[in-house]
This record gives C-alpha cells, sequence and structure tokens, in this order.
C-alpha cells in the first residue's frame, strides 16, 4: 500500500467529517447551555435543501452573470437562514412552550423530512436541473506542499477550512470567554446564573439558534462539497451520528472533531472499497487503527488545552495510542488473506461504531448538568 | 433617626393559587442584623427574592437609602449594594471558585471584543484572595466548588456577594447546614461585617439563634407581618406563637421508652460512595424494640450511605446488617422491606413518592406485588382503593379525592402520605431520615407524635436528622456520626446542645464509658 | 372526601378535556397545511375532499384505510408502551423490518396446518422486532446509553443487514427474481382476508386485540405497574423495590415485540406476501405522532392511527387528483404531532384550562443516564 493512497484516504476522511463536525458543534452550541438537540439531522436536512434551492435561485435571478462562487455563497447563507429558522423553532417549543426536548427535536426531524420531500417531489424535478456546482478546491500555497501533511489538511473546499476554524474558534470561546462561561453556567446551573443577572432563557434561545447555523453549514456542505444537488434524505442519520461525536467528544469541540474523524474515516474506507483498491479485512485492520490513532491525538490535544480532566486519561491516551500504532502496522505489513466482507457491510461502520461509542465501551460521558430541564424562574 | 438602608412598603407576590407576600412592611437600619422569622412557607425567601430582583413584586414599593427604586433583576440589586446568599448555594458546581465568582461580571484583558474577550482569571484569583484575607474568610480561588466543603461554599458565596460590593448582606437559611460550632464562626464573620458598616438581613425557622445573634426580628406568617421585636423584648414562646398564631408546644409529649430485644443490629458497617470513598467506616450500634436511637451529624458524614446499605440500596464493603438475628447484609431492597423494616427516606420527591400517581397508587408503592394489592400477578384496584381511603382517612391527609396526583399535595400532606404507607405495614423497625425537613410546624407536630406511638407500639425507631432539636426531642439514645464513624453515644438525658455540637464537628471526648 | 360518584363524574370532565387538545390540534394542523396547499396553487378543499373519498368513500377505500391503520396500531403501542416505561423508541423502523423478516422467514420455510402455522409467524416477527429492540434495551439499562441515538443507528443497520440479505447472492434472496425481494410465504402462513376476496386481512383484528392486551398489561397487572412505575420516577421504583435495569429491557423488547407484530402483519396479510425493498419505509417516525396523539394511551393510539391509516390511504386519491405531492400528509402529521406536544400553543389559542394531568417521566431527564 502506498502513500498516495493513505494521503487519499486520510484527506477524504477529513472531507467525509466536515459535515458531521459541523452537525457536533450546532449540537455543542445547544447541549453546552442545556438544551437537548436530537434534531441536528433535521437541521442539517434543511440547509442542505435550502443550499441547492438558494443557489439555483439566485443563479436564476442573476441570469448567471456572476463568477458561480456568488451563487454558491448565497446558497450557503439560505442554507444558514433555514436551518437556523428551524432551529429558533425547537428553541421556542423546548424554552417558551416547554415541550420535552426529545420530542421537540423528533417534532423538528419530522417537519424537516416532510417539507424537504414535499419541496423535492414538487420542485426538484431528479433528471432536469444538472446541479449548481460545488466550491472549488483551495491549496493554501506554501502549507499544501508539506510531504504527507500538506495535501491532508492544506488541500480542501473551503467549507472544510471554515470547519477547522470553527472548532478551533468554538473550543476557545468556551472555555476562555465570558460568552463561553455564561454558556457553560447555563448549561451546569442555570439558577446561579440567574442569580449574577443572566438571562438564562435569552443565552438559550441565542445559542440554540447559533447552533442552528452551524447545523446548516454541515447540510450545505452535503450539497455544495461533492454532489452539487439535493436528494431527499441525504443527510442519511449523519445528524445523529453528530450527536455521538459529540458526546464522545465530552461535550468539546476538539473531542468532537477526533470522533468525526472516526466516522469520517470509516466512511471514507467504505468509498475507497467500493472502488476496489484494498482487501476488505486489511481495509477494517488499518481503519481501526488509524481511528484509535486519531481518537488518541484528539484527548491529548484536549488535555493540553484544558486542565481538569480526569487523571487517568494519560494512561488511556496512551494505551489507544499504541493500540492503534500497533493496528495500523498490523495492517500494513502482515499479509491478509483476502476475505470477502460483502461491500454493504463498510457502509455499517459509522452506526456500529456510534453504537459503541454510546454503550460507553469507551469511556463514561458527563453531559452539562442542567441539561434537558426548561429553566423556571419560580 | 438616618434614613433605613431598605425600606419595603406593602410589598405583595402571589404565585398561581398562593399569596406569598402580603402587604409586607419592612425596615433594615443601618448597620444592624435583623432577623426575618417564620416558618417553612411563610414568605420570608419570596419577599428576599423580590428585594434581590429575582422576582417582581405585584404591589408596594422598594426603598434604598430613602429613594424608591426599580430593582428588575440581580444586577440592579447588585448595583445597590444589595447582595444575597441562597439557601442552596448558588455555584456552579464543576467550575472553580475565580469562575463562580467571575460569571456575570467578567473581567477581561486584551482586545475589547464583549462577550468573545479574553477571560483574565489571573486578575480576578488575586483580587478573590485578598478580599478574602481582608474579611477573615479564607479561600482558594483555583479549588472547583464541587471539591469544597459545605462550609466553603458559603464562605465562597459571602466573598461573591462582597466581590460585587454588597453592603447589604442577605442571608438564607445560612447555618441549616452547619454544625453549631461552624455556626458560631459565621456569626463572629457577620459581626465583623457589621463593624465594618455592612448591614445584614438573615432569614431563619431557627428560634434560638435569632435570639442570639439579631437586633431586630421580623416575624412572618402566612404572608404577612406578625411581628416587629427584638430578643430582649421577647423569648422562645412568645416568638413560636407569633410564627404560628397558637401555642405552640416546643417539646414533643413523649413518655419513656420500655426497649425490648434487639430489633436492629449493625456491625462494623463499612460503604463506600459513588465515587469509591469510604464514607462509612465500622459504625457499629443496635436499635432495640421500643426505642428511639437518634443519629445527629452535619449532612455528608456517612448517614445518608448507612441509611443506603442498611435499606439494600447501596452495595455494603464490610460489615453486617442484622435484623431480629437475620442477616440482612447486602439483600435487595424488596427482601428488606419484606423483613419488615420501613423506610421513610430524605429526598420524597426524588425516592419517597411518585409525584405523577395519584395517592391511591403512592399508597401501594412497597407492597403492590402482595396480596391484598394483587393477585396472582393483577393488581386488585378494589383493594387499592379501600387502603387508601382508611389511610387518608387515619393519617389525616389533606386531599380532595384518593385519585389526586401527589404533585398537587403540600410537602406536609406528601411526607404523611409517605409516613402513612410505611407505618401501616406490620413492621418491627422504621427508619426515618431528615423526616421533618421543609415541613410547616403542624405537619411536623404531626409526624412526631406518629413516629412516638409507633415505638410505644414496639417498634424500633431509627432517626437520622440534622437538626438538633429533633433529635433531642425525640430520641431516647443519641448518637452522632462524624465522617462516616459513631463518634459517641448517649443517653438522651446526658445530651447537651454543647456536647452534641462539638461531636458533631468531630471533636472527639475523652474516653469514657461508651 | 371524595365518593365513588364524584370520581367517575370528574373522570369523564378529565377525558373530555383531554380529547379537546387533539381535536383542536389536528383542526390546527389541517388549517396549516390547507394554507401550505394554497400557497402551493391547490385549492384545500378540493384536496381535502379527495382525501376523505379516499379514505371513506367506498368499501375498498374503508378496507384501504383499515389495512393502513393496522400497522400504526402496533407500531404505535410500541412506541405508547416504551413511552410510558420512560423510554423513546424510534427503533420502530428497524424492529418492524426485523419482524416482517422473521415472519417471513418463517412463513416460508416450514410447512404447517395453517391454525399452527399463522400464530408461529406472527411470534417469529414479535420475536425479531423484540430481539432487536433487547439491544439498545440491555445497553441502556448497562450502560446508560441513551436509546434515541442507539435506536436510530440500528434502525439505520437493519436496513442495510436486512438489504443486503435481500439482495444477489443474499441468504434470504428469493431465486431468480429481478427485484431485491424474498421468497412468497405459504398459504398456509397468510392472514385470511375478514371480508371474502378483499383485502382486508385478519391482522386488524390482532391489531385491536393488542390494543387491549397492552391496555391490560399496563394498568392491571403487576409488571404494568413497575413498568409504569419505573418511566414515572426510576429512584422511587428502586426504592419500592422494582428492579429498574430489568423493567428497561423488558419494556424495549415488549414494545419492540409490538413494532415486530406490526410488521409480521403486513407480509402476512397483504400481497405479494413477501419482504422487499422500500416496503413500509417512514412508519417508525410516523408512529410517534400516532403514539403522542393518542395520549400515550393504548385506546387513543387506536383512535389517532385511524386517523392517520385514513390520510394515508386517502392520500393516493388525493394526489392523483390534485397532483399534490403526498408528502403534505407527512407535513400535517408532523404538525398534529408538533401541536400536540406543545399543547401549550392549543390551549393558549382555544382558551382552554389545563388539568393537571398523568404522565411518564419526562424522557429528557435520563438522557444522563441514570435519573
Amino acid at each position: 500500500m502506498d502513500t498516495v493512497f493513505f494521503v487519499g484516504i486520510l484527506g477524504l476522511a477529513l472531507v467525509k467529517a466536515t459535515p458531521i463536525a459541523f452537525g457536533a458543534m450546532s449540537g455543542l452550541m445547544c447541549e453546552r447551555s442545556g438544551v437537548i438537540n436530537i434534531a441536528i439531522e433535521g437541521m442539517m436536512l434543511m440547509g442542505a435543501m435550502m443550499a441547492f434551492l438558494g443557489s439555483v435561485a439566485f443563479d436564476n435571478l442573476t441570469g448567471g452573470g456572476l463568477p458561480p462562487t456568488a451563487s454558491l455563497i448565497f446558497g450557503l447563507i439560505s442554507a444558514m437562514l433555514g436551518a437556523g429558522l428551524i432551529a429558533l423553532l425547537h428553541a421556542v417549543l423546548s424554552i417558551h412552550y416547554k415541550v420535552d426536548q426529545i420530542i421537540s427535536g423528533t417534532v423538528i426531524n419530522l417537519l424537516a423530512i416532510g417539507i424537504t420531500n414535499f419541496v423535492a417531489n414538487a420542485y426538484i424535478d431528479p433528471n432536469g436541473i444538472a446541479g449548481v456546482g460545488v466550491f472549488p478546491v483551495i491549496s493554501i500555497p506554501i502549507l499544501s506542499k508539506i510531504p504527507f501533511i500538506g495535501p491532508i489538511f492544506f488541500d480542501h473546499a473551503p467549507l472544510v477550512y471554515l470547519m477547522l476554524i470553527m472548532v478551533a474558534l468554538l473550543q476557545y470561546a468556551l472555555f476562555k470567554t465570558p460568552w463561553g462561561l455564561r454558556t457553560r453556567a447555563v448549561g451546569e446551573h442555570p439558577r446561579a446564573a440567574d442569580t449574577v443577572g443572566i438571562n438564562v432563557n435569552r443565552r438559550r434561545y441565542i445559542n440554540v439558534t447559533l447552533g442552528g447555523l452551524l447545523a446548516g453549514l454541515g447540510g450545505a456542505f452535503l450539497v455544495l462539497e461533492s454532489v452539487g444537488r439535493f436528494q431527499k434524505l441525504m443527510t442519511n442519520g449523519r445528524g445523529f451520528i453528530a450527536l455521538a461525536a459529540l458526546i464522545f467528544g465530552k461535550w468539546t469541540s476538539v473531542g468532537a472533531l477526533g470522533s468525526a474523524l472516526l466516522f469520517g474515516l470509516s466512511e471514507a474506507l467504505g468509498v475507497r472499497l467500493q472502488l476496489g483498491d484494498i482487501n476488505e479485512l486489511q481495509a477494517l485492520v488499518l481503519l481501526i487503527g488509524l481511528g484509535l490513532l486519531l481518537l488518541a491525538l484528539a484527548f491529548a490535544a484536549l488535555k493540553l488545552i484544558r486542565r481538569g480532566a480526569d487523571k487517568r486519561s494519560n494512561r488511556k491516551i496512551g494505551v489507544i495510542a499504541f493500540a492503534g500504532l500497533a493496528m495500523i502496522a498490523a495492517a500494513l505489513f502482515v499479509n491478509w488473506p483476502p476475505i470477502d466482507i460483502p461491500v454493504q457491510f463498510l457502509g455499517l461502520l459509522p452506526y456500529v461504531a456510534t453504537v459503541l461509542v454510546l454503550a460507553g465501551f469507551v469511556g463514561r460521558a458527563i453531559p452539562p448538568a442542567a441539561i434537558g430541564r426548561p429553566y423556571e424562574k419560580a | 433617626m438616618s434614613e433605613p438602608v431598605i425600606r419595603l412598603s406593602g410589598v405583595s407576590k402571589h404565585f398561581p393559587g398562593v399569596l406569598a407576600n402580603d402587604k409586607v412592611d419592612f425596615e433594615l437600619a443601618a448597620g444592624e442584623i435583623h432577623a426575618l422569622l417564620g416558618e417553612n412557607g411563610a414568605g420570608k425567601t419570596t419577599l428576599m427574592n423580590v428585594v434581590y430582583g429575582l422576582y417582581a413584586q405585584d404591589e408596594g414599593k422598594i426603598y434604598i437609602n430613602g429613594r424608591e427604586v426599580e430593582i428588575d433583576d440581580p444586577n440592579d440589586a447588585l448595583a445597590q449594594g444589595i447582595g444575597m446568599v441562597h439557601q442552596h448555594f448558588m455555584l456552579v458546581p464543576v467550575m472553580t471558585v475565580t469562575e463562580n465568582l467571575m460569571l456575570g461580571h467578567e473581567t477581561t484583558r486584551g482586545p475589547r471584543l464583549g462577550l468573545l474577550a479574553d477571560l483574565d482569571e489571573k486578575k480576578v484569583a488575586e483580587e478573590v484572595k485578598q478580599l478574602g484575607e481582608v474579611h477573615g474568610l479564607a479561600i482558594n480561588p483555583d479549588a472547583l466548588v464541587q471539591d469544597l466543603s459545605v462550609g466553603a461554599q458559603q464562605r465562597v458565596e459571602i466573598v461573591k456577594a462582597l466581590y460585587r460590593g454588597a453592603d447589604v448582606l442577605i442571608l438564607d437559611e445560612p447555618t441549616a447546614v452547619l454544625t453549631p460550632q461552624e455556626a458560631e464562626e459565621l456569626f463572629r464573620v457577620m459581626r465583623s461585617l457589621i463593624a465594618e458598616g455592612k448591614s445584614i438581613i438573615f432569614i431563619t425557622h431557627k428560634l434560638k439563634e435569632v435570639l442570639e445573634i439579631a437586633d431586630r426580628i421580623t416575624v412572618l406568617r402566612d404572608g404577612k407581618v406578625a411581628g416587629i421585636t427584638t430578643p430582649s423584648e421577647t423569648n422562645e414562646s412568645e416568638l413560636a406563637a407569633m410564627m404560628v398564631g397558637r401555642e405552640v408546644i416546643l417539646q414533643v409529649e413523649k413518655g419513656p421508652p420500655h426497649p425490648g430485644e434487639p430489633v436492629l443490629r449493625v456491625e462494623d458497617l463499612q460503604v463506600k460512595d459513588l465515587r469509591e470513598q469510604m464514607v462509612v467506616r465500622g459504625v457499629s450500634f443496635e436499635v432495640r424494640a421500643g426505642e428511639i436511637l437518634g443519629i445527629a451529624g452535619v449532612q455528608g458524614n456517612g448517614q445518608a450511605q448507612l441509611v443506603e446499605a442498611i435499606t439494600g440500596l447501596a452495595p455494603v464493603e464490610d460489615g453486617n446488617v442484622f435484623v431480629d438475628g437475620k442477616d440482612i447484609t447486602n439483600l435487595k431492597p424488596r427482601a428488606v422491606t419484606e423483613s419488615g423494616i420501613a423506610h421513610v427516606p430524605e429526598d420524597r420527591h426524588k425516592h419517597g413518592l411518585v409525584l405523577g400517581y395519584p395517592i391511591d397508587e403512592n399508597l401501594m408503592l412497597q407492597t403492590y406485588y402482595l396480596p391484598p394489592f394483587s393477585k396472582r400477578t393483577f393488581i386488585q384496584p378494589k383493594a387499592v382503593r379501600e387502603n387508601a381511603e382508611t389511610l387518608v382517612k387515619e393519617y389525616d391527609v389533606r386531599t380532595p379525592s384518593i385519585s389526586t396526583l401527589a404533585g398537587s399535595l403540600s410537602g406536609g400532606n406528601q411526607q404523611k402520605v409517605i409516613v402513612a404507607r410505611e407505618l401501616s405495614r406490620d413492621i418491627r423497625l422504621l427508619i426515618a431520615n431528615q423526616p421533618t425537613r421543609g415541613l410547616d410546624v403542624g405537619s411536623i407536630e404531626y409526624i412526631h407524635s406518629r413516629i412516638v406511638a409507633k415505638r410505644d407500639e414496639g417498634v424500633g425507631v431509627l432517626l437520622v436528622s440534622s437538626e438538633l432539636d429533633e433529635i433531642m426531642g425525640l430520641a431516647d439514645r443519641i448518637a452522632v456520626i462524624y465522617a462516616g464513624e459513631i463518634l459517641a453515644m448517649m443517653p438522651a438525658s446526658e445530651a447537651t446542645k454543647e456536647r452534641l455540637g462539638l461531636l458533631m464537628a468531630g471533636v472527639q471526648e475523652e474516653p469514657a464509658e461508651n | 372526601m371524595a365518593t365513588a360518584e364524584t370520581t367517575r363524574k370528574s373522570r369523564w370532565r378529565v377525558l373530555l378535556s383531554r380529547a379537546a387538545v387533539p381535536l383542536l390540534a389536528i383542526f390546527t394542523a389541517l388549517l396549516v397545511s390547507a394554507g401550505v396547499l394554497l400557497i402551493q396553487g391547490t385549492n384545500p378543499i378540493t384536496a381535502y375532499l379527495a382525501l376523505g373519498e379516499g379514505a371513506f368513500g367506498s368499501q375498498t377505500a374503508i378496507i384501504e384505510t383499515l389495512i393502513k391503520t393496522a400497522p400504526f396500531i402496533l407500531a404505535g403501542l410500541g412506541i405508547a408502551l416504551a413511552f410510558r416505561g420512560g423510554l423513546f423508541n424510534i427503533g420502530v423502523q428497524g424492529q418492524l423490518f426485523m419482524g416482517s423478516v422473521f415472519a417471513v422467514w418463517v412463513g416460508y420455510s416450514v410447512e404447517l396446518p395453517a391454525i399452527l402455522h399463522i400464530p408461529l409467524a406472527l411470534l417469529a416477527g414479535m420475536v425479531g422486532g423484540g430481539l432487536w429492540a433487547a439491544i439498545p434495551g440491555i445497553l441502556k439499562a448497562r450502560n446508560g446509553a441513551h436509546e434515541v441515538i442507539t435506536t436510530i443507528m440500528l434502525n439505520f443497520i437493519a436496513s442495510i443487514v436486512i438489504n443486503w440479505s435481500i439482495s444477489p447472492g443474499g441468504p434470504l434472496r428469493a431465486p431468480r427474481t429481478v427485484v431485491p425481494e424474498t421468497l412468497p410465504v405459504l398459504e398456509s402462513a397468510r392472514l385470511p382476508a375478514l371480508i371474502a376476496d378483499t383485502r382486508l386481512h385478519a391482522g386488524v383484528i390482532v391489531a385491536l386485540i393488542a390494543a387491549f392486551v397492552v391496555y391490560w398489561l399496563l394498568w392491571r397487572t403487576v409488571s404494568g405497574f413497575e413498568i409504569r412505575t419505573v418511566g414515572a420516577n426510576p429512584s422511587a421504583a428502586r426504592y419500592a423495590g422494582i428492579n429498574v435495569g430489568r423493567n428497561i429491557v423488558l419494556t424495549m423488547v415488549l414494545s419492540g415485540a409490538l413494532a415486530g407484530l406490526g410488521g409480521g402483519i403486513q407480509v402476512l396479510g397483504l400481497e405479494p406476501y413477501n419482504f422487499t425493498i422500500g416496503f413500509n419505509v417512514g412508519l417508525g417516525f410516523d408512529s410517534i405522532a400516532v403514539a403522542v396523539l393518542g395520549g400515550i394511551h393504548p385506546f387513543g393510539v387506536v383512535l389517532a392511527a385511524f386517523l392517520f391509516g385514513a390520510m394515508d390511504a386517502g392520500s393516493r386519491l388525493m394526489q392523483l387528483r390534485t397532483k399534490v405531492p403526498i408528502d403534505i400528509v407527512s407535513i400535517t402529521q408532523g404538525l398534529i404531532l408538533a401541536f400536540v406536544a406543545a399543547n401549550l400553543i392549543i390551549r393558549q389559542l382555544y382558551r382552554i384550562r389545563a388539568e393537571a394531568e398523568e404522565g411518564p417521566v419526562s424522557l429528557s431527564e435520563l438522557w444522563g443516564g441514570e435519573g
């Protein structure tokens, strides 16, 4: 197996991880403020649809006179608006009407599915519009030439860079700014925040809506990154995987990115496998090894940035990293018998991984303490 | 005569179904400690929440130093120099002291990015440490609040108010979680704050404290002012009468115990908490039939885990529990119940009742699977109903019907439901854990009398309470638990508040006969 | 003191007020959807009339409605039961699939007289659904994994595994067919028709019986009491000596069994009596709306299922006549759910006072693990 292939897979993993990471950050904004968000899927779906419709509309309105990127950007903005609106609905239902937040999230998902299917059936001809095109890949001048790392990280569509920037920004903001302090207080002990004059519900409204914007970016990415058109139900469960990534990443954006990379990797490998690049079993081992390594890196980064992590984490990170490296080595150097794993089964990987993560096989996770409970003054 | 620092004039506040404050007039003079006294539910906390801006009053005015003000939220109150230390601490457990103090009023450095600016934790930590030293309140700015002791957390709360520049401090039931010695320490701090020119409002329902520390006392009853007086002009019985509106028997009526054979024997019990720390460390005692053993101690010294271990809700690391000679160590809760143990739990909403269930279903919660409530896996609604009607009458539970949801009842009636359920069974041992916390005087009296009645029927009673008055009034023998160990055991006649207070604070006595 | 008389009267009043909100929610949702139709350029009255005619306008229509109602009843019961136990079982979709596959397999693999074959196949459906639901149940009970996400993941996993099994080379693939599908179920396993030569199959009866059974289970048995108590207050349940973990698994298994039964009657009752791609997709999520609209009560679920079944049955005629995509029905159903869940909206709109209601514990409270 050669480097090109390796680099290709990792790069693809980052791409596939991007919508999941956006979704996870969306969940982060909500859950850190104390609002459960299982509607990420619906928000991403709306975002995807609006991205498509927005760019098409813009294109039609301006008669194709402006560079294609302009309509793509308009599509992006439409996506954020659409998802933001639906997030606002979730906020209104769960904060003002105090609907159980899981039910409220389900309602949003149902509505999103219904609306997007309706619009797709009514207005989008599956064979008609050729699609709106995709964002061009931008190679960052010097950095993308660095051997091995360069093409993995610095040769991507702009939304990928945006995602990486957001991850860093959100990590900083959550722990080092007044906004982050207040957000966390509102999610952990809203009454305490109230008694120092913070408007709990307003903070929740704003954060949930901002979360919607992020989910919209994730959905837009699906349309504006690869296929250039909207397909019904194209999110395919990514919103829920994003939620698992968030939980696994201990409600931090860096952690969520690490988990998203794991899921993205499984998706990337599935894609490559269908192209017949590698022997199935070897791919599986490689995936697991890479995933573990990435995980360890993410947690290590988390530990560096954030004090107060649990004491056993050093050893845990070491173990995970070692296991990862061992498996990668095994994958590369052992002669694997060509066992036939049905192609479909590799599509299972993200979902199975999510279940394993949630089952706590990789560590218990503690959510913000006040999550799920509407805040009442009395 | 200078203007009072705070003056409330005709303040009323109502919630759906209840008038919490009814045209209340209140004055806080400069440099005084003014106690706001009343029983649970009298409206004291509500009134102060209005002053602190957490509630808006429905009518009435607030004057600060003679000027009428609008206080719409805590920021306004703090701007007026009013700070509040709540009964349940308003600190975020997973954050540090510094973060908690900064919250809402953050100091930042660097470019002015508003909410996205960089927090300046070092500076605040410095300021906080200094502030603590100045007032004699030692606190560690970098500690996580969840790692602090209760007393330390309270100090943090006080510093938090001072940090925001409060000249007036409202303290809501501050001694509820302190040992008598810690309470004395708090009083010392309060006096020193007064000496620096602050003024303090002190909310409580404890008569003795009020007489000790207050300069003036305002008594609230059912939302109205029942009287304003000073310690020199009044005494406990008068204050109690003002609080309740009738003669109050401060001492529980009970005859001497007639103890029989030991019903409960605990030997060398060791129990861990959820964090794998050993919180019960080799506890041994027995409870005999027909006596009340009271375990006194400040919350957090292992009593909760002790009770859980006895009742089968927490695993026992080492040691044994015997009921009537039978070993029930580590048996499941149901088996424990079936060996004749009744348990009135500490948290009635979480463990004692299902708030969403009607009263009749709550009344069969422990034994629903046995006849008469069920025959061969089928529930018998008639039996359930009849049992409920009998018990509601017998235990004087005030409710419109037996189908009323438990969540609609008052605290006192909810506790009566639990007590009715537990005491109506054929039991050998009753474990009552903080049985009257948060209840009105009438309910407290009733439940105490029921406990004594059960004792006189020959049932053994294990009473766990952090209210010393309750222990001293009810128990025949008293044990004190501290840091997971029983420090002393004595007949009630030999117990004094001072002696118990010292033990509760961990001060060992010279070895005497035990 | 309350007498039996006043208790009965107040029970009727409570029932009436409980019915008011769902009815008004339906009405409001239809209104909003009418607005959507207007914007889209269709006359809502024509559309709704077509909907009604497609659902009730002829014997065939009514039969279609009943046929579509039956699986909704069962899936809705499954979700309602889980709700009562404090669990949100969104995995009904996957459990339904598993039930269908198990039922189909028993349907064509063994030869038995119908009197044995049908119950066996139905039982297989329940086993399939129950087993599939046991997985998230066990994960929740032992590891605290929240069932919302695990069940959704298992839905996807079920889809993928089943699709593989009926694709070329898969173990369940019927030989010599072009479309991915299984062999058809034998004659002896097919549910008899209730009215000769019509599509109305005995599965409808099965569904109605199931509703009674679930009611009886929840309110008249010890097990049901335990399930409800765990849902209402898991801490108090523990204190009452109830084994919370075991009940979580039991609740999920029963819930999944109901969903599996729903899948089973579909393959055993409807042409072409086999399992194929695109089979009953979307039933799962819609059943959530059925359960909530039905007040999470078996009898309410039957009524709500009937409404949804009627809407689904009538939607085809509506699409035929007015060219409106049938997804408008999904939107309406979503709106109904929204309005019922946020019944405060309805109450404020129509000025209804709230009665204290018995209900299962907030599902959100179990988000972080044990309550």
